[in-house]
């Protein structure tokens, strides 16, 4: 029943997203055109697409760190990221990939950093030092970011901005399929760490004693998780409350089992992205507002809600 | 099925030993408890048992195998531990809790099968939480959640369990209680147990065997009544007590300092 509804919603997303645009296509000729096939129909995939992982990542982090306020920006991706697109955009780098291709260099940059830092002590990853040093790595970045933009002209300010806060107008059947390329290995760790991640709930020791490889598990979920935000960030800019919010949701309704939780959180993250572009891209046609505008003005308030259920349970 | 020959351990950058010339060996349907003031070495001594250290001098054995290369799933078929703490991060129900101690006999894609949950239905008859199967972890009360935990390393359907102060904050009743339950598991399962306590009067009641330690050695080891003399407890607690035996157990009665109140 759950499921059912899950997929309705989740389909629904997606052929709202197909039938409604700034552009007035008459449904007879919904399947004939070349606006519907070429621009909406790939850019609801793709919304789809980095909603799903973003739940996921949002999901598996939020169990990895401990911390039910993880958001996998929080790790210093979007930061890293932001930082690589601004410098793209400011260097005037040519040609319709050197945008995305900057961000997912950032956000590996930031990465790779944030993984150094968490592995301070020695061998064990530290999952409370993972979350300050994203913080810390992203407040680095955000500040080289600040003053790429002072220093940049008018219109190049106002690209960098948008671009900061989220935007899937770039969406193309290429970048659609290289992220149907890309994330299938990034999920399919995810769910195979699904068992473990539910014995982390309880701690690294009691899942250490419980049979679960607690070192080898962070670091995949760590680096699973961080690779499929670093491709959404790349294609989309940085997105936020998705991966925070809709992992939230999917735990009221199908618990904190993993198994059943990953799946659940990539259908809702894909179905909300998918939901909060078209809204996006129609709200004020015929200009846009940036999705990550939208995502936090459902989430957030979705959000406070959620938070006041908490302190009165 | 556990054994611990010559262990001395330091922690890296330490400048003493956390342990020194300890040797303990389980076997089947024994009940073996380590005792000890705080900072003697009990913690260590279960992590090292357990694998998760590498003694710095002497060797420990699971089954005939050294403890830190055991791979961990395989450990937690044969070896089941209840914490000392842990904090659940979401909330969860005891039935799903207990579940999780299937996780070592599980593949990687398969899912729980009939016989996993009928391990499950087991443990919970075991540890008497049958009726609590459905209730979620936090509105049970502290001697209930202990039981549940017992109830989850049950599920793993272990050879050797491992509890660290299963009784620290539970009342009279819930702590006899747990006490009880695993001389039960003990006897009926053939269960071996290592349990860190610090509680001398019913770890000399209920236990076959005692280890005691202070400062990383060991004290006295071996039968209750020839550990838990007046003697070495004055000595390793420092503090007077009165011996008593009940059961044939010796008893510890801790006195007054003052000479006066002394009985």
């Amino acid at each position: 029943m759950k499921w059912s509804v899950l997929v309705v919603v989740a389909v629904l997303a997606l052929v709202t997203s197909v039938i409604l645009g700034p552009a007035a296509v008459p449904l007879s000729d919904l399947l004939r055109s070349d606006i519907v096939w070429s621009l909406r129909v790939p850019r609801a995939l793709l919304a789809f697409l980095v909603g799903g992982s973003l739940g996921v990542a949002g999901a598996s982090l939020q169990a990895l760190v401990r911390n039910p306020l993880a958001d996998p920006f929080l790790l210093g991706l979007s930061g890293g990221a932001g930082l690589g697109a601004v410098v793209a955009i400011a260097l005037h780098l040519p040609g319709p990939w050197a945008l995305p291709i900057a961000a997912f260099l950032g956000a590996l940059a930031a990465l790779g950093l944030v993984y150094r830092l968490g592995l301070i002590g020695g061998a064990s990853l530290d999952p409370r030092i993972l979350l300050l040093g994203g913080v810390a790595i992203g407040a680095f970045a955000a500040a080289i970011t600040t003053a790429i933009v002072s220093l940049a002209d008018a219109a190049e300010l106002r690209n960098a901005f948008l671009w900061l806060w989220g935007g899937l107008s770039g969406a193309s059947w290429d970048s659609v399929l290289l992220v149907v390329l890309y994330i299938p290995i990034p999920l399919a760790v995810l769910l195979a760490a699904s068992r473990p991640l539910d014995l982390l709930a309880l701690g690294e020791e009691s899942a250490g004693y419980l049979g679960a490889d607690v070192e080898a598990v962070k670091r995949r979920v760590y680096l699973a998780a961080s690779l499929l935000t670093a491709a959404a960030v790349a294609v989309s800019g940085v997105i936020g409350f998705v991966g925070l919010v809709v992992p939230h949701v999917a735990r009221l309704a199908w618990g904190h089992r993993h198994r059943v939780l990953l799946p659940a959180a990539f259908l809702g993250g894909g179905a909300l992205l998918a939901f909060a572009d078209t809204l996006a891209r129609t709200a004020v046609a015929p200009r846009e507002l940036p999705v990550g505008v939208v995502t936090a003005l459902i989430g957030v308030p979705v959000f406070a809600v959620l938070l006041r259920r908490w302190t009165i349970a | 099925m556990l054994r611990l020959d010559g262990v001395r351990y330091r922690y890296p950058g330490a400048t003493s030993d956390a342990l020194q010339g300890v040797s303990l060996a389980i076997a089947r349907r024994e009940f073996h408890a380590v005792l000890g003031p705080n900072g003697s070495g009990k913690t260590t001594l279960v992590r090292i048992a357990l694998g998760g250290l590498t003694p710095t001098v002497g060797r420990a054995d699971v089954i005939g195998r050294s403890a830190p290369s055991w791979p961990r799933q395989e450990l937690a078929r044969l070896v089941g531990v209840v914490p000392q703490r842990e904090d659940n991060l979401f909330p969860q129900r005891v039935r799903e809790t207990v579940l999780l101690g299937r996780y070592p006999h599980l593949t990687l894609w398969g899912r729980e099968r009939a016989e996993d949950h009928a391990a499950v239905d087991r443990a919970l008859r075991a540890c008497d939480v049958q009726h609590l199967a459905d209730r979620w972890l936090w509105t049970l009360s502290g001697g209930e959640y202990q039981r549940v935990r017992v109830a989850r390393a049950l599920a793993q359907e272990p050879k050797l369990l491992v509890l660290d102060e299963p009784g620290m904050s539970l009342d009279l009743k819930h702590e006899m209680g747990l006490f009880e339950l695993v001389r039960g598991l003990v006897e009926t399962n053939g269960l071996g147990v290592l349990m860190i306590t610090h509680d001398l009067n019913l770890a000399a009641r209920f236990a076959d065997s005692l280890l005691l330690l202070e400062g990383g050695r060991p004290v006295a080891a071996g039968a209750p009544a020839d550990v838990l003399t007046k003697q070495i407890v004055e000595t390793v607690f420092s503090w007077p007590v009165a011996m008593q035996t009940v059961d044939g157990r010796p008893q510890m009665i801790p006195l007054r300092q003052s000479k006066e109140s002394r009985a």
